[in-house]
């Protein structure tokens, strides 16, 4: 996996740039990723983000938008309106985890 | 004492581990009961093929009680209520019955009532599921009343059981409507949650083009919030409407009912697991096998399969306070029918994605994967007669559990 500088952050990442080990992110990493696909994180956001990496440390997985709808009590409205247009590429993107995937 | 072993659900896994357990445990020691509420067996696999005519009705359905060895006990009932505390199951006539042992196979359904209007009036007139016999048989007639306009193949999210299937259901009905003539006057979308029809890396690399190569609008990032019933759209939570004439939908899929009644399952009604004992994260006597459980694996049958040869491996010692003997990976393979006499295979784990190569042998094959052939359809029509009449009763197939890197490309790997 290539090893990239990111403003200052030493990290490694897949091909999409997706975080390959969640243990190098950290909340100020999340403000520089933000920035790179557009977004400012807002109190908003960072619920989101905090459940994100709760529920991963505990299941291993990144959470689907439902999960973060029925268990992190977000609408998946207002996860639209926050990560506009892909919300669970973009929400495991910032929070350093692996991207949501299907088997094929 | 006889110690009493309790499968809920005879379907793909239930019916085998109920078979395999029996073998493996010893009658005098072992009652084995098995519970399900009806006694048809439907081969899930052949639903695809229904709207097609390509399979007649008779070839997915057998009787559940002709599928068990002797020594099972099949209980035809609803299950109403699991008390895992106490160690029994309530049915849905009354009827407790206690276990020592409970393997919970209840699978996961399609779940139309989940989408705003997704079961209204359009239901089975102008939108239709294919993933349950009454579904598949009544878009089987609208696909012959079908004369042109835009037909819309949907995923609603996942994970759904089966994830290729709406990929090969768009496939064949680009054959099917090229056959009758019907395709220049018919317009195919395929709408999915993902980020791509194929979003494994070296699949979309390998795949990519067979979409476009056959005209087939792919509209990603889709997730549904409402079926406008008056307009005929797809309505999703970014307001994109899809307007249809005929809409194939895979409704959000959950476990079974009794699972999220019971206090036992997630926020879809899966039950969590221990990805490799598939032993119940709540409860040490509680065991899930195939759909039911919450592993990150594929809800497919190949996935019970390979899932039932290690719990039945570990099973034994388990239950005496042993370590397991085996590790269940994840491992699946499914075929992908691509459409005129052609499909894919595809081989992986919880940790690899599907490569190029050969299955089963390594570099022998006579299956490829990750490569359109004859040889690979062929091989997913014979695999019902295998369904009925090896893998169901338990008879040892040589297909190995574990998935192996032996004749996979790994060089692409490094590339993706």
């Amino acid at each position: 996996m290539p090893e990239t500088m990111l403003d200052g952050h030493r990290i490694h990442v897949d091909a999409e740039g997706f975080l390959t080990d969640p243990a190098e992110w950290d909340e100020e990493l999340a403000d520089v990723l933000a920035a790179q696909i557009g977004l400012t994180l807002t109190d908003a956001h960072w619920k989101a983000l905090h459940f994100l990496r709760a529920d991963f440390a505990q299941q291993g997985e990144t959470a689907t938008l439902r999960r973060v709808s029925t268990l992190g009590a977000i609408p998946v409205k207002e996860l639209f309106a926050l990560f506009p247009g892909k919300p669970a590429k973009k929400m495991a993107y910032v929070a350093g985890l692996p991207k949501p995937h299907g088997c094929v | 004492m006889t110690r009493r072993l309790l499968v809920l659900g005879a379907g793909t896994a239930g019916t085998m581990i109920a078979n395999r357990m029996r073998r493996v445990l010893d009658a005098r020691d072992w009652e084995i009961t098995i519970v399900d509420k009806d006694d048809v067996h439907l081969y899930q696999p052949g639903f695809l093929f229904l709207p097609f005519a390509t399979y007649r009705p008779d070839q997915v359905r057998r009787s559940r009680h002709t599928l068990l060895a002797d020594g099972i006990d099949l209980v035809l009932a609803g299950v109403e209520q699991i008390d895992a505390g106490a160690g029994t199951v309530t049915l849905g006539d009354g009827r407790v019955l206690a276990y020592d042992q409970l393997v919970i196979t209840t699978g996961t359904s399609p779940r139309p009532d989940q989408t705003p209007g997704m079961l209204g009036d359009l239901w089975r007139r102008d939108v239709f599921d294919f993933y349950t016999f009454d579904g598949a048989m009544a878009l089987q007639r609208a696909l012959q009343q079908l004369t042109g306009g835009r037909l819309v193949v949907h995923v609603t999210d996942m994970p759904i059981k089966c994830p290729v299937a709406p990929l090969e259901f768009v496939f064949l009905a680009d054959a099917w409507l090229r056959a009758r003539g019907m395709r220049e006057r018919t317009e195919l979308v395929f709408a999915t949650p993902l980020s791509g029809a194929f979003t494994q890396p070296v699949a979309a690399e390998r795949l990519g083009s067979l979409l476009a190569d056959r005209d087939i609008r792919v509209e990603t990032d889709y997730l549904v919030e409402r079926i406008d019933e008056q307009g005929k759209a797809l309505v999703s939570y970014d307001e994109r409407r899809i307007d249809f004439d005929l809409l194939v939908t895979v409704p959000l899929n959950m476990g079974a009912e009794v699972i999220t009644r019971s206090g036992l399952g997630d926020e879809l009604g899966y039950v969590p697991v221990d990805r490799h004992t598939l032993r119940s994260r709540a409860y040490e006597n509680v065991f899930v096998v195939g759909d039911a459980a919450d592993l990150p694996t594929s809800k497919a049958g190949s996935v019970a399969h390979f899932a039932v040869e290690t719990f039945v491996h570990n099973f034994p010692l388990l239950v005496e306070g042993r370590e397991p003997v085996d590790a269940f990976d994840g491992h699946a393979n499914c075929f992908v029918e691509t459409g005129n006499g052609k499909g894919l295979l595809i081989d992986f784990d919880y940790d690899t994605q599907p490569l190029p190569g050969t299955y089963p042998l390594p570099w022998v094959g006579p299956m490829r994967l990750l490569t359109e052939t004859r040889a690979n359809h062929l091989g997913k029509l014979a695999f019902r007669w295998l369904y009925w009449n090896a893998l169901l009763p338990g008879r040892p197939i040589p297909l190995p559990a574990h998935m192996s890197m032996r004749g996979k490309d790994t060089s692409l790997l490094a590339a993706a």
